[in-house]
């Protein structure tokens, strides 16, 4: 798989009324292929922004982002995103939502089925290709949004708060479906999450996010994900090393939340 | 008997627990025809004058039966009939002869008399057309309007939820004509077009066009961002995005569109059959008007209105068949 390389990144907003706001400035990172970001922070940290530099929905101020020997300039099928939901297509069927990338791209019937069906079995939903999307509960909506983004087989898969809707017990199996998913492809994953057990669980690779101006405050390397593919999760974040770090993280976004406030009232 | 708001203790202003009860509504529609009968039906033209006026009004009605070319087909006297003569024969009709319905039959009929108008309309036709064919010609002028209405508004739509050139462009120019009624329009469109579908059908084009500017400009505006972002990241081209993705995400509002343009067309029916047509309902109560026929106007209007309903119930089960997700999930 490609690595990400993003160099020295600024992102300035205008603002309608004048002024500006500075959301990310000078980000500068490599991530090699196959590795699992997950991107943390307060809100207004610019951890969505860089997503989105990221899968070319956006273009920085300044900055230049390649994946493998090729620069970012839009979106391309060689970066599949997952939302956190509106993004499947209700008037498409399971298996046609599935094989959307493979059908633009002109594939046909007997090309994509086999796929679908093989992508259907990876996320458990053997059976349910003919289903409606309104149909299917928020965790299997996901599920398929999931085997939609591999039908394409991207080098990376982009998630914006995937499994931020969705309730406490399917958001735990859901985690278990992605860390297999990124261990089984080896495709690269950037995550957003607002959930600092989540990010610590998934991310073999976190990064804090500070606001004002977006800036990555600290960078993680973590043994949980992979410990969580043989080991019970439950167990993981139940350790004196999880609950360590995930408290050490909790106050830091404390203070910056009490700093930002701080500034507010002056 | 069982309730849906069964166990509620909080109903007055939950509107959940207000449900329509089909026995209220047939109590509702006994109470209208009750009001009906009971004000131009019930009690008749007096016993004791009708010698007075019968023998007048007999001649009457079948030197108007010869004189309209119609066979004289006599078999007794109408109220209608006995009351056209008591009037033409004395000024105050009404207190000499106490007459006592409270609605005479020159202002509204009675049910018999729309009862036997319906029947005579539905064997013999009207005005040198059947039945059918007034309907048929009513909702086929309806259909190419609201044909053509759709085949320019949807594209302008479209365009205007994805360039801002073209929303530049028509929105003073929507926003404008949006606001006219259709029948302020109908004398110009008259001199303008000329008499007859020539008028009418631009004048249904004009009630439907603007409305279904609006209802795909609003389908395409409410695509949601992921939607599109997530089209382009699975590799659609522009052309796509717009065949697989907007266009069918736009059909809820399209659908709403038509169900409105539908309900506006058919409203400026009438007025646009004012334009010189001979077909049609719209025309068939205007010329009625002419002969003083209140009983084929109800008819007519009841005719209407029971289309009108049915087609709003055929574009429900189209949108139940073709948008199912709509309003779930």
């Amino acid at each position: 798989m490609k690595a990400l390389s993003v160099q020295n990144i600024d992102m300035v907003y205008d603002l309608p009324k004048g002024g500006s706001v500075h959301a990310l400035s000078n980000i500068e990172f490599d991530l090699e292929g196959g590795r699992l970001l997950t991107l943390l922070g307060p809100s207004g940290c610019g951890k969505t922004t860089l997503l989105n530099i990221i899968a070319g929905f956006l273009g920085p101020t300044s900055g230049e982002v390649y994946l493998g020997e090729e620069k970012i300039t839009g979106p391309s099928e060689d970066r599949g995103m997952v939302f956190q939901q509106g993004a499947l297509f209700e008037w498409l069927n399971v298996s046609k939502n599935i094989s959307f990338g493979p059908r633009m791209k002109g594939a046909r019937k007997s090309d994509y089925l086999p796929e679908v069906d093989r992508l259907l079995d990876i996320v458990g939903l053997s059976g349910f290709g003919d289903k409606q999307i309104y149909e299917l509960s928020g965790g299997m909506q996901q599920r398929v949004a999931l085997a939609r983004c591999l039908a394409n087989d991207p080098d990376m898969m982009l998630m914006d708060e995937p499994l931020g809707a969705l309730d406490a017990l399917t958001r735990e199996k859901m985690q278990s479906l992605i860390l297999h998913l990124w261990n089984d492809t080896g495709k690269s994953i950037v995550m957003v999450t607002h959930s600092v057990e989540e990010a610590l669980l998934l991310g073999d690779k976190v990064f804090v996010m500070a606001p004002r101006p977006g800036r990555i405050e600290k960078i993680y390397e973590l043994p949980f994900a992979h410990r969580a593919l043989t080991e019970d999760p439950r167990e993981i974040k139940k350790g004196a090393d999880f609950q360590e770090v995930k408290e050490e993280i909790l106050s830091f976004i404390w203070e910056m939340e009490e700093e930002i406030m701080g500034r507010d009232e002056a | 008997m069982a309730r849906r708001s069964d166990n509620k203790t909080v109903t007055f202003g939950d509107a959940a627990a207000v449900t329509s009860r089909p026995l209220w509504g047939l109590l509702g529609v006994i109470t209208l025809f009750g009001a009906w009968f009971l004000t131009t039906t019930a009690f008749g033209f007096p016993e004791e004058l009708k010698e007075k006026y019968a023998a007048v009004a007999e001649e009457n009605a079948i030197t108007a039966a010869e004189a309209r070319g119609e066979p004289v087909d006599f078999d007794g006297l109408s109220d209608k009939d006995l009351f056209v003569e008591c009037q033409r024969d004395s000024a105050n009709c009404d207190n000499e002869t106490s007459y006592s319905q409270l609605v005479s039959p020159l202002s509204f009929p009675s049910i018999p008399d729309t009862i036997g108008a319906a029947g005579e309309i539905f064997t013999e036709g009207y005005q040198n057309f059947s039945i059918w064919e007034h309907t048929w010609a009513s909702l086929w002028r309806v259909l190419r309007g609201m044909f053509w209405g759709s085949f320019v508004g949807i594209p302008v739509g479209l365009a205007m939820g994805l360039s801002s050139r073209a929303r530049g462009f028509f929105d003073p120019l929507v926003e404008g004509f949006r606001p006219i009624p259709p029948l302020a329009l109908l004398s110009l469109f008259v001199l303008t077009f000329g008499i007859g579908d020539k008028a009418a059908v631009p004048l249904l084009i004009f009630a439907s066009l603007w409305i279904m500017i609006i209802a795909a400009r609003a389908g395409v505006r409410n695509a949601s961002l992921p939607k599109v972002r997530a089209s382009y990241s699975l590799g659609a081209s522009k052309g796509q995005l717009l065949r697989k993705v907007l266009i069918p995400n736009a059909l809820p509002e399209i659908f709403t569109g038509l169900r409105v343009a539908l309900g506006v067309s058919w409203g400026t029916l009438v007025a646009a059959e004012l334009t010189g047509v001979q077909d049609g309902l719209g025309a068939m109560i205007s010329q009625a008007k002419n002969f003083s026929r209140l009983d084929v106007i109800v008819v007519g209007i009841v005719i209407i209105a029971l289309i009108g309903v049915m087609m709003d119930g055929l574009i429900r089960l189209l949108e139940k068949i073709l948008i199912p997700w709509q309003g779930k999930g």
